[in-house]
This record gives structure tokens, C-alpha cells and sequence, in this order.
């Protein structure tokens, strides 16, 4: 089990809340929409810090301007994969962002074990670093 | 070029002997600047006596080709392009008759590019603040803006980083950044140290931060912070999930040592090393080309600007600071909170922090930018808070801050009653809250308290620091104010 506070995975805009609710995701999409961003959804089962590439449940949503038609897709992926991350991203492709603008997770696996930190002990004092999820230790599909 | 030369005849410009600045050829009032100069606004208090436009020339010319003589070898060179011009002069609002204070003004000087050696700030400033702010025909002179031509910014790498990168090698979007300062600044052991920065980082915290004078002191050297430091840093990504750095301080004597000890905090690991504005701009821009060679984030502490920048009538704007580490190629900078313990007018501010975050600023009067600034690309540079900020505040500091910018709660974090790591928490409870509200529309910052009050309902580690923090502000008039409002015309 994770020590931290709320015992989980702390990555993406929101994880220090409680899970945020149907509505609360719906208010998010609007604000992404208002600023004319791109909502997407990805999901994994390997959440090291930097597994940058989540899978993509389809293509990013650059045509949808429905949050109700966007919180559907959502709910179809956490449907998909109950028991793996799934993060909801804003992409903004203005000059000089072209990058997201928004992440937050929406669903997450009951039981979240946590990482483990390997030191590799170098000469001197010098140590080298190397984290990994306890759940990845299986095979993809088979971790949570 | 022509147009210079018939203004003076050539003969009595060049007997021997001294002459006005202004019959020099270095004030111009026709002058209209090209889109290649370098602009520099100053702003003069002239000597008694001493008339406006004179004082202008003279700082033009002493900033470029002048001395105070006449030299016939200017006759050699192309000088009336090498002198930088003087074209324009408007008295400060509410200085000078009638009010307390000696009359200033406004002074636009351009200089030709070919002044300046490509991608050095030391070459620029040597001319703009080189010898002119000691020169007697001023009594008080103060650099308040400059206008970059792009064929000038081209020729500078730039924020080695920038805000885009930086956010995507953090995986952290949508929200400030939170850092802490380790407390007490002086006197920790290295092990002792890294406790503070393994609390802070577990509990929530993205960076904590080495302080400006932090270097290699009998109580701690900088082998033993950087390897504890490191240790806090892995630990608490690894309890977290999350990335997270420590700025380690690489300050020293001498730019070798400053490179051993980067190569050293890159080879543990580091995503970010820390410099002091104090190095200088030479050191500063030889380790923005480090840092991106080594796919690392620059953090700038601005030691030491206060001795120029606070005082309204002379030495330098931070804007300008600004300007020059934008150009030197930095990724942070502290540059103001609004609401905490170091001086910080908001409008100021906003002007600062344009200055670093957008790819172009309009002129702004009020914000203190008396020019369109195009910046060519330059990555973005990510503003710091820093300095008597807390949990509280979190409604007004996103509100004039935005959502660009390490906001760092330093006693806000560790001087909490329940421990760093609740330090930790009610902090990114607060910001995270105060940005879900944002989004969802919310008045937040009328309604700011209400938000924090209802999170931390559910947030105990909240609720003791609203508790403890609750009074808490620090309201004195700053000194560095806009010379312009929005709306009143300047007084007659």
C-alpha cells in the first residue's frame, strides 16, 4: 500500500481531491472547450512517473464539442478498463503551447501497491536510482 | 544615413575641444527607429541646470561612441551610425514643479545593431549600464525598459527549457507548480537536510529549492546536500508516483567548480540545478548552455537585484533583469508574489510576468512596458513566487499569478503545526481546490475563503493552516509603482 496522503498514485491536476464526480468532470470538459482545447483519454496499467505514452481510447476528440458526448467516452473507456488509469487530457495547439493544458485521472485501480526504489549502490557515495511499479511485474493486462 | 550628416557641419562637429552632447549628433528628435535597433528607455534626473535633452544626448552618447571631448578620429568611422540617437523626451508623471521631487523624464535612445556582439548580454550591457549611470551630468539614472529587435533575440538560445518542456518532462499540467525553500537556510547537516526535503516532496510538494546562499559551508558541503537531496527526491517519486526535483544550488568561486558540481547533480540523477543572479550574466548564460546540453531545468535565484532595482530614481527596472534572462537562457526566476513579505507592486508584477511567459508583449504603460516586444520564439521563462506566502492566499496568488508559476510556500510548508509533510498537503489541497473551482467558473477570488474553508473541512492538515496563517499579510506601499494609471491623465 502507498503511504502517502490518500494512498495512491498523486499524478495529474487532481488527485489530492476526492474523486471528482460525473458533474465535476463535466464542469472540466466545458472549461477545456471553452479554451478551445482538445479533450482525449488514455489509460494504462504501467503508471511510472515517466510512462509518458498511456494507450489512447481513440483519437483525440478534436470535432466533439458536446461534454456530455466527451463524458460518454470516458465512461465507455473507465467501463473498458475498471482497473486500470485512465486520464483525461486537454491538448492546446496554439503557437508556443502545443502541448496539454490539462491532466487528471478518473479512474484508478482499487488497489494501488505503489513503486519500488532500486539503489544501485556506484563508487563513493554516489547512488543510482531506478523506480518501478509493483504491478508491473506482470504482464500487461494482468497487473491490477 | 544621409540624413544624419547634412544635420552637421562636418568642420566646426570636429575642432578640437568640447562641445554640447546635443550638437554632437546624439539627440535626434527626427529620428524614427528601425525595427533592427535597440531601444533603451531611461529615466533621467538631471543635474540643476543641466536641460533635459542635453542629459538625454549625453547618456546616449555615453552609452555608445561619446567621450567628452572632441576625437577627430570619429572621421575614420561610420559614427553617425555607431552613435546611439536620442529621439524622444517626455516629463514623468507627478514629478518635478509643484511636487516634492526633482523633475525626471523619460528618455528613448536607439542604438544600431551592429553596436552589439551577437548572443553576449555582457557585450550589451556594457554599453546600456556600462559607464553612464557615474556620469555627472545626471544626478540620479534609472534603465527602465528596452525594446529586443527579433534579429538581436535570434542570435540568444534562450530559456533552456522553457515552461512547455519543463511541464512535460514533470508530467504536471493545468495548475502552478508548488516548491518549498529548506528552513532554516544555514546551518543544517546534509542528512539532516535531505529530511526536510524528503518530508515536503512525500507530502505533495513538485520542487523543494536550495537557498541563494547555500553552497559548500563547514556545516554542509555540496557533495553531501546533493547526495542526500537525492535520496529525498527518489524516495518521495518513488511514494508518490510522481516526478519530483530539488533545485541544487551549483554557485561557487569559479565556473569550473560551478560545472563539477552540475555534472555531478546530473549524474544522480537531477532534473533541475540552481544559479544565483550574483554569478554574473556571463556564468549565467555559460550554464543555460549546459543545462541544455544536458537536458536539465535552470533555476535562477535573483540575489542581489534589490541593491538596483527597488529604488525608483536610479539603477535598473526588473523588467529589464527579465528581459536579459529570458535572453541568457534561464527556465526560472523569482520575480515577485503580490501578496507576500518582498516588495511586489501587482501592476509591476503583471508587467514582469508577461514579460517572461507570453511570445509577445504589447506596450503597457500601466504594467511599466513601454514597448511592443516581439520575443521570437524565445522559450518561456517560468516566473517563481517566493517569500512569506501560504495556503490562504491560495485564491489571490492564482488570481494575479495565473497558472504558470512555481509557487513556493517555504515557512508556509515547514513552519506547519502538524509537521512538513501536512505542511505539504494543505498546500496542494488548497491550490488543487482553488484550480477545480477556477475551471467550474467559480468566483474564486471573492470566493476564495469559502473554497478553502470548504476543503478543509474534509482536509485536516488545511484546516490547521488556515488556522495558524489566518492574519497574516504583509501590507506595506511598495516603492517600485507605475508612473501611469489606467484612467486619470497625467496631472497639470
Amino acid at each position: 500500500m502507498m503511504t502517502n496522503h490518500g494512498n495512491r498514485v498523486t499524478q495529474g491536476q487532481f488527485s489530492f481531491l476526492p474523486d471528482l464526480s460525473d458533474e465535476q468532470i463535466t464542469a472540466q470538459i466545458k472549461y477545456a472547450l471553452k479554451n478551445g482545447w482538445a479533450v482525449n483519454v488514455e489509460y494504462t496499467d504501467d503508471p511510472h512517473p515517466r510512462n509518458t505514452y498511456w494507450e489512447m481510447f481513440g483519437m483525440p476528440m478534436f470535432d466533439l464539442k458536446d461534454p456530455a458526448g466527451i463524458l460518454m467516452e470516458i465512461n465507455h473507456c473507465r467501463e473498458t478498463f475498471p482497473n486500470h488509469y485512465v486520464r483525461v487530457t486537454a491538448f492546446d495547439s496554439t503557437r508556443g503551447w502545443e502541448s496539454p493544458r490539462m491532466s487528471f485521472i478518473v479512474n484508478r485501480p482499487d488497489k494501488e501497491p505503489g513503486f519500488r526504489l532500486v539503489r544501485e549502490e556506484r563508487g563513493g557515495r554516489s547512488m543510482g536510482y531506478t523506480i518501478a511499479p509493483y504491478a508491473a511485474d506482470r504482464p500487461e493486462g494482468e497487473r491490477y | 544615413m544621409g540624413k544624419f550628416e547634412t544635420n552637421i557641419d562636418a568642420k566646426p562637429r570636429y575642432s578640437a575641444g568640447v562641445i554640447p552632447y546635443k550638437k554632437m549628433g546624439y539627440w535626434e528628435p527626427d529620428y524614427r527607429p528601425k525595427d533592427t535597433d535597440v531601444i533603451a528607455l531611461f529615466r533621467i534626473t538631471p543635474q540643476e541646470g543641466v536641460d533635459p535633452e542635453e542629459a538625454a544626448a549625453a547618456v546616449a552618447g555615453e552609452s555608445s561612441t561619446a567621450t567628452w571631448t572632441v576625437v577627430w578620429t570619429d572621421r575614420l568611422t561610420a559614427c553617425e551610425l555607431y552613435r546611439a540617437k536620442a529621439y524622444r523626451v517626455d516629463p514623468v508623471p507627478n514629478t518635478g514643479a509643484g511636487t516634492a521631487i526633482d523633475a525626471q523624464y523619460f528618455a528613448y535612445i536607439a542604438y544600431d545593431l551592429d553596436l552589439f556582439e551577437p548572443g553576449s548580454i555582457a557585450n550589451l550591457t556594457a554599453s546600456i549600464i556600462g559607464n553612464v549611470f557615474g556620469f555627472k551630468a545626471v544626478k540620479a539614472l534609472r534603465l527602465e525598459d528596452m525594446r529586443l529587435p527579433v534579429a538581436y533575440l535570434k542570435t540568444f538560445q534562450g530559456p533552456a527549457t522553457g515552461i512547455v518542456v519543463e511541464r512535460e518532462r514533470l508530467d504536471k499540467f493545468g495548475r502552478p507548480l508548488l516548491g518549498a525553500t529548506t528552513k532554516p537556510k544555514l546551518g543544517l547537516s546534509g542528512r539532516n537536510y535531505g529530511r526536510v526535503v524528503y518530508e515536503a516532496l512525500k507530502g505533495g510538494l513538485d520542487f523543494v529549492k536550495d537557498d541563494e546562499n547555500i553552497n559548500s559551508q563547514p556545516f554542509m558541503h555540496w557533495r553531501d546536500r546533493f547526495l542526500y537531496c537525492m535520496e529525498a527526491v527518489n524516495r518521495a517519486s518513488a511514494a508518490t508516483g510522481e516526478v519530483k526535483g530539488h533545485y541544487l544550488n551549483v554557485t561557487a568561486g569559479t565556473m569550473d567548480e560551478m560545472i563539477e558540481r552540475a555534472d555531478f547533480a546530473k549524474n544522480l540523477g537531477s532534473a533541475i540545478v540552481m544559479i544565483d543572479l550574483v554569478i554574473g550574466y556571463t556564468a549565467i548564460q555559460s550554464m543555460a548552455k549546459w543545462a541544455r546540453n544536458h537536458d536539465m531545468i535552470l533555476h535562477l535565484h535573483r540575489a542581489g537585484n534589490s541593491t538596483y532595482s527597488r529604488q525608483k530614481n536610479h539603477g535598473m527596472n526588473f523588467r529589464v533583469i527579465c528581459k536579459w534572462m529570458r535572453m541568457a537562457g534561464v527556465d526560472h526566476i523569482h520575480a515577485g508574489t503580490v501578496v507576500g513579505k518582498l516588495e511586489g507592486d501587482p501592476l509591476m508584477i503583471k508587467g514582469f510576468y508577461d514579460t517572461l511567459r507570453e511570445t509577445r508583449t504589447e506596450m503597457s504603460l500601466e504594467h511599466g512596458l513601454f514597448f511592443d516586444q516581439d520575443w521570437a520564439s524565445l522559450n518561456k521563462v517560468m516566473p517563481v513566487a517566493s517569500g512569506g506566502i501560504h495556503a490562504g492566499q491560495m485564491h489571490q496568488l492564482i488570481h494575479y499569478l495565473g497558472e504558470d508559476v512555481v509557487l513556493q510556500f517555504g515557512g508556509g510548508t515547514i513552519g506547519h503545526p502538524d509537521g512538513i509533510q501536512a505542511g505539504a498537503i494543505a498546500n496542494r489541497v488548497a491550490l488543487e481546490t482553488m484550480i477545480l473551482a477556477r475551471n467550474e467558473g467559480r468566483d474564486y477570488l471573492k470566493e476564495g475563503p469559502e473554497i478553502l474553508e470548504a476543503a478543509a473541512k474534509w482536509c485536516s492538515p488545511l484546516r490547521a493552516a488556515l488556522e495558524t496563517w489566518k492574519d497574516i499579510t504583509f501590507n506595506y506601499a511598495s516603492t517600485d509603482t507605475a508612473d501611469f494609471v489606467p484612467t486619470a491623465t497625467a496631472s497639470v
